[in-house]
């Protein structure tokens, strides 16, 4: 009992490693139960998967072969026990489609993949950012009119759509860029940056208005406030206000849209990769869901998974860095 | 709460009309829906007729030209219109109907659906939407109609639940329902006649970004080639079926590629103009993750 006390005083101390460690432990396990979800639903789910796959014609020996190939002639827990000690150790088993390990289809994707983002996250943060906030300390004026109601529109495009009629445009019409974004194997989608544009202005038109419409309606928040109001009436500048104390305090919430704006990126990128036929990790997702390749989809969905989850954790953990009052509060 | 009272009052209902940007919306999204449910009466041809070269340009006979296959374009907007709007909305209200009865149990039983709603709404948003919907597309009996229906419902159920859940605790604590509780009304009584009256607004305040998002996620389906197979018209699956032959004749894309981007936009408007003469609602942006 003694040694327990001392632990927990020494907790009270370090309320941010009690905090990080808490929080760490509810996303394993929230991790374990979308796991059991991506097993679950490729599993259990009505229906013979050999013959889905097989197609109708193949015979009886076939499906027998192939089920035990995929282990589905054991029992459920032992399938999923065997698949998820392997996911713990890095090993997500074989594709159907080559037999290479779904660890080196997702290696040669990834790279592809974490380009693009983060091409996409270069060209919308500032830009967002910056029209959220004009939008929020001009609410009501013609600036924010504009901004806003664009946005709105924005918001509600499907990606596919925005990407077809950007092809249709810029691409056939204007002849400015090319349509598709195929990159030859072993070759860097860098060695060509003129294939990126599309597929990242694709991104940025709806994820801008997500960030757009979050950011303005922090700073509409915070500009109404009472402090906002104190230090106007004390006669602060008015930029002055807008930066030190209505911008101040909306960084926690910039923090979280961030946040959000990758976890959408996770998303939207699986459709715009699709769209160009850029032969990133969503494109290969797609494919694998229409060859119906469980092994790799099973792997790929829980990598997706597993980054949307660590990326929730790490923006609260800044948010109660950022915000000391937090990390007792709880 | 004085918003929801405002917005049961039978002249207010039609409230959010008053700014032209929701008219015009309102107009808009009527017009591409007459457009998808009285479309296939206007066609000229039928949809999964063959009649002229892959990929002419439009003509006097065919004003939007013809697709890859050799089929009318004009025909197959026409008809292709009611699969999104459809399935957009079953998923809608099947949603609502089963997350809302979930929610309505647990908020007025306070029993054990609680904590287990709760973690079930936290793996769901461990996940982006599309990946959810993809991974359950793998299944053996997962491309259907009906499975596409009830992922998207599954994916707003949850959400659904804990706003009639936390809306219908507050209400059960009232003096009507524990008066209805005294002359000993029975439970779906009281749920149906002294709960439900009084919840409605809030619940209902965010239906339109719903629709909005469910429609999203049914045209993201159906353009991957996950949703109806060929000769079906869809705009989305038109989209990626004729998008070889952009170049040659680009309406066969273009065309079914700006009704989707005027039904989404167009609804997207009115939903914003309604949730906001209702009072608080969850955006678009928080539900499309």
């Amino acid at each position: 009992m003694g040694t327990l006390a001392t632990t927990r005083a020494r907790w009270r101390r370090h309320p941010l490693a009690a905090y990080a460690v808490r929080r760490v432990a509810v996303g394993a396990v929230l991790l374990m139960f979308v796991s059991m979800l991506v097993f679950g639903a490729t599993q259990v789910l009505p229906g013979d998967a050999a013959s889905a796959i097989l197609g109708r014609s193949a015979t009886a020996e076939q499906k027998e072969i192939y089920r035990k190939e995929l282990g589905l002639d054991r029992p459920l827990p032992t399938q999923y026990w065997s698949w998820i000690s392997g996911v713990v150790q890095g090993d997500l088993g074989k594709t159907l489609a080559s037999r290479d390990p779904v660890t080196s289809f997702i290696s040669v994707r990834v790279g592809k993949t974490l380009v693009l983002a983060l091409a996409t996250l270069l060209v919308l943060l500032p830009v967002a950012l910056a029209l959220g906030v004009w939008a929020g300390i001009r609410r009501d004026r013609a600036a924010d009119h504009v901004i806003s109601g664009i946005s709105l529109g924005f918001i509600a495009l499907p990606e596919f759509v925005t990407g077809t009629l950007l092809i249709a445009s810029i691409a056939v019409s204007l002849k400015l860029l090319p349509p598709t974004s195929i990159i030859e194997s072993g070759q860097s989608p860098l060695t060509s940056p003129r294939i990126l544009v599309l597929p990242v202005l694709t991104l940025c038109i709806t994820a801008a208005a997500y960030i757009i419409r979050m950011i303005r309606a922090g700073v509409v928040e915070s500009m109404s406030s009472d402090y906002v109001q104190m230090a106007r009436l004390n006669g602060v500048p008015e930029w002055r206000v807008v930066v030190r104390h209505a911008l101040r305090n909306s960084l926690a919430p910039t923090v979280q849209v961030l946040a959000l704006t990758v976890q959408y990126l996770i998303g939207g990128i699986v459709i715009v990769e699709t769209v160009f036929a850029y032969p990133g990790l969503g494109q290969g997702l797609v494919q694998a869901v229409i060859a119906r390749d469980i092994p790799t989809v099973q792997g790929v969905a829980m990598l997706l998974a597993a980054i949307y989850v660590v990326i929730n954790i790490l923006a609260d953990f800044v948010v109660v860095l950022l915000i000391p009052k937090l990390r007792t509060s709880q | 709460m004085i918003a929801v009272a405002q917005a049961r009052g039978g002249a207010r209902r039609l409230q959010f009309l008053r700014a032209w940007s929701a008219r015009i919306g309102l107009a808009v999204f009527l017009f591409v829906v007459g457009v998808a449910f009285l479309g296939p009466y206007f066609a000229p041809h039928s949809p999964s007729a063959e009649p002229g070269i892959p990929f002419s340009t439009p003509s006097k006979a065919y004003p939007l030209g013809i697709d890859y296959v050799g089929e009318d374009v004009l025909s197959r907007v026409l008809f292709g219109g009611r699969t999104v709007i459809i399935f957009g909305a079953l998923a809608t209200l099947l949603a609502y109907a089963v997350g809302g009865a979930i929610g309505l149990l647990a908020g007025y039983s306070r029993t054990l659906i609680d904590p287990v709603l709760m973690r079930a709404m936290d793996v769901l948003l461990a996940f982006p939407p599309i990946l959810f919907l993809l991974v359950v597309a793998t299944t053996p009996r997962g491309q259907g109609h009906v499975a596409l229906v009830s992922a998207i419902a599954v994916i707003h159920m949850p959400s659904i639940a804990r706003i009639v859940r936390t809306a219908a605790l507050e209400t059960s604590v009232r003096g009507y329902v524990e008066a209805a509780v005294a002359r000993g009304d029975r439970t779906h009584v009281i749920l149906r006649r002294e709960i439900l009256p009084n919840i409605w607004g809030p619940v209902m305040a965010d239906a339109g970004p719903r629709f909005t998002v469910s429609i999203l996620l049914v045209a993201a389906i159906n353009f991957l080639g996950l949703g109806p197979s060929p000769p079906t018209a869809d705009w989305a699956l038109m989209i990626s079926e004729n998008r070889i032959g952009i170049t040659i004749n680009p309406w066969a894309v273009v065309a079914p590629a700006l009704l989707i981007a005027v039904l989404t936009v167009s609804l997207n408007v009115v939903a914003d103009a309604i949730a906001h003469s209702l009072g608080k609602s969850l955006d678009v942006e928080t539900l499309r993750r």
